[in-house]
């Protein structure tokens, strides 16, 4: 067994007290140095378990043993054969629970730290100019439309154009990227490697639309007309809400619209951008996602004195990643757990004031998994807020399946595939990401538009469904 | 980009602009809307089409200088472009023909309330047309209100042209004077307006659609910032609208929504200006 170090090279990163402040990114990222010294951890195991923990198989030995003797050149090629969005995965990867969490490394030590690394090579990448297009099969002179330019979208119009096919990408905003621009913030994700790595896409020959929703501007079946499949990648955006009293009270946002209006419309930036954005001393955020982390965080640098998470469960059940968690409290956000939302009161001019709250305590698991919350009778109680989000989840819009008649959908709304290859009950239409999980992660949605494109390429060939 | 072919200032603060947007127009219906930004920095607003003409791929914008953006849009030449122009988007009017049908368009409410009466006219229905101003430079589009109506009564607020007074008058005239006989009213202006109008016809029983216009964003369902309460429920005036029936629409609700940005639309328009007089200094 090499000497290897037990703990991972760390990355530097803002202060807690410095990044609540603005909308910087928060770590900086290894240099070339720490990148190699952090690959170098690796075993080069023989039958590596990290290959299967990623859900796009991307060969993280083969590129640590490259990254380690500082070929990053074929190191980053070697990521993006399986991955076409490596600085977006190595920032938002849950690696914790995926190729990190299998990592031999961590029987013993902690992990390698594979996603800061493939962060690096990423970054290191752009830094060095015009991105290289990988070698792209001769036309097949076959035309795809994909639906939504999100992680899932994006992968697919990226494998579907190496490989030959005419790809159109239809975007409904203004720009491409999806949940990465509208609800990942710029602390996160910042919007300039969004955009290189879209830019990379198209570079591939897909083209984009925007402005075009699908369902409104053209139905499926009008697609259909023109292209000779369809992947559909719309996401997840329609918000939740808890149906409580009070809940259309000004100053009640859903996550998506807070998230939105911030990230996308950069109203953090108002007034040199338009789009207007309450900024409240005391911002309630309902929830214990990602989704409710990003919102919470996005309201203290909106000049919040007190950003409050409110939910339902324990720390333990919450859904949001540990790093994400950890990253709220170092930044001082207040975390009330066992406290369930029962009303939002308003003042004379119809805008929030309070949240009402009942506190629980954990009983029997229910079917997640999770011990189940059960209130506490009498425990009523009100917290002074206002603005209050809820980050409760969301599910995919119904605005397709609406106007596609024979598009089979669960009764959340959520398009029914076959797992094997995103085949939905529509001849020639193919889904994957959140569309057709109800809400997951980036890196699903990117596994699940990789097993799509190479369903689609073929049913292309061979027209056979 | 969206360039625009046509304007034309058809009342003080109010631009009528043609605009090219070819997968907008070829799917346009009576009562949908698109979602506007004006440039890179700007907000998505909800703007009404108030005609399409699919073979030149146009489609045809009304809109009243009330805010930062309305009043840069406002600023616009033919030759610029607009950023985006996203849709069509809600539902289209539901034209059937019902019979004797009454129209009600008040202030810019007159722009999306022509196509409504034209496919309704079209469609088989008497079309009878009430449109109001506050004041008689206010009033457009009163030939084009009276090409595709059985009768049209114009009104003033300030009794400068036409009859004086609101719309909800001769509305309730209408509806006193033949009853059974009008089969649905529409109304298109003003929020204080079509609550007003809803008020007027719910003790006739008159079925009366309403046509919201609310803060939005994506305009696809995306951030709920548009909800509105009808029956109880809460809906979303961008994919559940922008139609509703006007009695049972939450009114109050509706009004103090929309005032909710006031501080910061206000901040906008006096950033708009300082940035205006800036530009207007000689270098």
């Amino acid at each position: 067994m090499p000497r290897v170090s037990p703990t991972r090279t760390p990355m530097a990163e803002q202060a807690a007290e410095d990044r609540i402040r603005n909308f910087d990114e928060v770590p900086f990222g290894y240099t070339a140095e720490e990148a190699m010294i952090e690959a170098q951890r690796c075993l080069l195991c023989k039958r590596p378990t990290c290959i299967d923990g990623c859900p796009v198989h991307i060969n993280i030995v083969g590129f640590l043993e490259l990254a380690a003797k500082g070929d990053f050149r074929s190191a980053i090629n070697l990521i993006k054969e399986s991955d076409a969005l490596p600085a977006i995965t190595g920032r938002v990867c849950p690696q914790e629970t995926q190729c990190e969490q299998v990592c031999v490394m961590g029987r013993k030590y902690q992990p390698v730290a594979i996603g800061r690394v493939e962060r690096f090579l990423a970054d290191w990448e752009a830094s060095q100019g015009d991105m290289p297009v990988p070698e792209l099969a001769p036309p097949s002179g076959k035309k795809v439309a994909v639906v939504g330019s999100g992680p899932a979208g994006l992968t697919v119009a990226a494998d579907l154009a190496r490989l030959g096919h005419g790809v159109t990408i239809f975007e409904a905003l203004h720009e491409a990227g999806g949940v990465l621009v509208y609800g990942i913030p710029e602390f996160r994700l910042p919007k300039a490697i969004v955009r290189r790595e879209v830019d990379y896409v198209r570079s591939l020959g897909a083209e984009l639309v925007k402005d075009f929703v699908v369902g409104q501007t053209a139905t499926l079946d009008e697609l259909l007309e023109d292209y000779q499949a369809v992947f559909l990648g719309s996401g997840a955006g329609l918000p939740w809400f808890l149906d409580i009293p009070g809940e259309n009270l000004s100053g009640v946002y859903s996550a998506n619209e807070y998230l939105t209006r911030s990230n996308l419309m950069k109203a953090y930036l108002f007034p040199q951008y338009d789009t207007p954005i309450a900024r409240g001393r005391r911002v309630i955020t309902i929830g214990g996602g990602n989704v409710a982390m990003d919102a919470c965080r996005t309201a203290l640098r909106l000049g919040a004195e007190e950003s409050i998470v409110v939910y339902r469960r324990s720390r333990e059940e919450m859904p949001a990643r540990a790093e994400e968690i950890d990253r709220a409290e170092e930044e001082g956000i207040q975390f009330m757990y066992l406290t369930t939302p029962l009303a939002i009161h308003g003042d004379e001019h119809g805008q929030v004031k309070e949240l009402e709250c009942l506190r629980n305590e954990l009983g029997e698991p229910d079917a997640s998994g999770r011990r189940r919350p059960v209130a506490i009778k009498g425990s009523e109680f009100r917290i002074p807020a206002d603005i209050v989000i809820m980050a409760i989840g969301q599910s995919p819009s119904p605005l397709i399946p609406k106007t596609t008649a024979d598009l089979e959908t669960k009764k959340d709304g959520v398009v029914v595939i076959d797992e094997a290859t995103g085949k939905t009950s529509k001849r020639g239409v193919f889904a994957g990401g959140d569309v057709a999980t109800g809400g997951a992660t980036v890196i699903l949605a990117m596994g699940q538009g990789r097993t799509a494109a190479a369903a689609i390429d073929e049913y292309l060939k061979t027209g056979a469904w | 980009m969206y360039r625009i072919l046509e304007k034309q200032e058809l009342a003080p603060a109010i631009k009528m602009m043609i605009v090219e947007a070819p997968n907008a127009a070829r799917k346009a219906r009576a009562g949908q809307f698109v979602i506007v930004r004006v440039d890179e920095p700007g907000e998505r607003i909800p703007l009404t089409i108030a005609d399409h003409d699919p073979q030149r791929g146009t489609i045809t914008l009304i809109l009243q200088e009330v805010g930062k953006t309305t009043m840069q849009m406002g600023a616009l030449e033919v030759g610029d472009s607009l950023a985006t122009v996203a849709g069509p988007l809600g539902h289209p009017t539901e034209i059937e023909d019902y019979g004797t049908v009454v129209c009600v368009g008040g202030g810019v409410g007159i722009a999306p309330i022509y196509p409504i009466a034209r496919d309704l006219r079209r469609a088989g229905n008497r079309v009878i047309s009430i449109i109001g101003a506050r004041s008689h430079d206010l009033l457009f589009w009163e030939d084009r209100m009276r090409s595709v109506s059985n009768e049209l009564i114009v009104c003033t607020d300030d009794g400068t042209y036409g009859r004086p007074g609101l719309v909800t008058e001769p509305l309730r005239e209408l509806l006193e004077a033949n009853p059974g006989g009008i089969a649905r009213v529409w109304a298109v202006g003003p929020a204080i307006m079509m609550k007003f109008v809803s008020r007027t016809t719910e003790p006739f029983g008159v079925p009366t659609t309403v046509s919201l216009n609310t803060v939005m964003i994506d305009g696809t369902g995306m951030c709920g910032g548009c909800r509105v309460m009808s029956g109880g429920a809460a809906q979303f005036v961008c994919v559940d609208g922008p139609e509703f029936d006007g009695w049972l629409v939450d009114w109050d609700l509706l009004l103090s929504r929309l005032q909710y940005y006031r501080p910061q639309e206000q901040e906008a328009v006096e950033h708009w200006n300082r940035g205006c007089r800036i530009k207007e200094v000689p270098a």
